[in-house]
């Protein structure tokens, strides 16, 4: 029974963690929005700021990326 | 570990899914049984597939830098291609100073890119799926530039964490949270590559398991269509986005004070 409840813990607590995913979707979105909105408003500018965006992409890709690790540390290592 | 799951999820719904998408991170012996313990000179299919992509590299370079046509062939044009968008990167961002390290970046730029996309052949080790292989690459670029800050500019690498143009108030809380966020930089640093490349992998082999039920099959091709065109991009983003990391933490060794 002990088992039971601790499994159903992991399970819950795997999905609370994909949450985080979708949030950090979120960001990625804003990041790469606003981007776009300022790349239209000053096209000349754009091309000397991809790195700049990648970079953005990354930080926000990056917390998305360790929910997801709590999701899998939850299901295979505890 | 993975097998025990492996059990209890077969055990749970038989017909469910036919393998696990973790299955493919195993690591094991290229030689001899599966069971085998794997020691530090054991020939395993994460070494075999990093010795792979470092003859890549070194194929791509040495073949393509012989010749040294004034006309370029197709291969000389790929290694000149990388060689100007690696350098021009170091230049972009640390200026003309960190140009001495540039063969470390394109190094770790081109070991990275070739891991990644040699994993997404079929039937292939991703190597860089594993934190303990990116660990090892961001802890290197941590130690090296940490290093590097404190010979090139002694005790004055320490005003990375204090910020001259804040209120003075402010400035004890804002660098502790400098100094946190410095040395959280190469766990987010390896992680990140890492993590990419699990996910896109698992979700291929998630949606591969699909296949099994006939009436979702057409929807599985589909989808691993999507996702490996995907996980192109992603592996040279990522092999990308962790070189021009490097770039920047090389910048803050070179000039603390901004």
């Amino acid at each position: 029974m002990e088992g039971d409840i601790a499994l159903f813990g992991q399970f819950i607590g795997a999905g609370l963690a994909a949450i985080g995913s979708g949030l950090a979707a979120i960001g990625v979105g804003s990041v790469a929005a606003n981007y776009l909105g300022g790349a239209l408003r000053n096209p000349s500018a754009a091309a000397s700021q991809t790195a700049t965006l990648f970079i953005g992409l990354a930080f926000a890709e990056a917390l998305g990326i360790f929910s997801f690790l709590v999701a899998l540390l939850l299901m295979f290592a505890v | 570990m993975a097998t025990e799951t492996v059990a209890l999820v077969e055990g749970e719904e038989p017909g469910g899914l036919v393998f696990h998408p973790f299955d493919q991170f195993e690591v094991k012996p290229l030689f001899g049984e599966i069971g085998d313990p794997v020691s530090w000179y054991t020939i395993t299919n994460v070494t075999f597939w990093m010795a792979l992509s470092v003859l890549c590299v070194i194929g791509l370079l040495v073949l393509g830098t012989r010749g040294r046509a004034v006309i370029p062939s197709r291969m000389q044009s790929a290694a000149e291609l990388v060689y100007g968008f690696v350098y021009k990167m170091v230049e972009d961002v640390t200026g003309k100073e960190g140009l001495k390290y540039f063969p470390w970046i394109m190094t770790l730029f081109l070991f990275i890119l070739f891991s990644n996309y040699l994993g997404l052949l079929p039937m292939a080790f991703t190597t860089t799926s594993h934190i303990a292989v990116t660990a090892v690459l961001a802890l290197g670029v941590f130690l090296g530039v940490t290093i590097l800050g404190f010979v090139k500019n002694g005790m004055a690498f320490l005003g990375l964490f204090w910020m001259k143009d804040a209120p003075l108030f402010l400035r004890p809380i804002i660098a502790i949270i400098e100094v946190i966020s410095y040395f959280v930089r190469p766990v987010s640093h390896s992680i990140r590559l890492a993590g990419n490349l699990v996910a896109g992998h698992a979700m291929i082999k998630v949606f591969a398991g699909f296949a099994a039920i006939a009436a979702l099959s057409p929807l599985s091709i589909v989808a691993i269509t999507a996702i490996y065109g995907l996980e192109v991009l992603v592996a040279g983003i990522q092999a990308y986005v962790f070189t021009i990391l490097t770039c920047i933490y090389l910048k803050d060794a070179l000039h603390p004070s901004h």
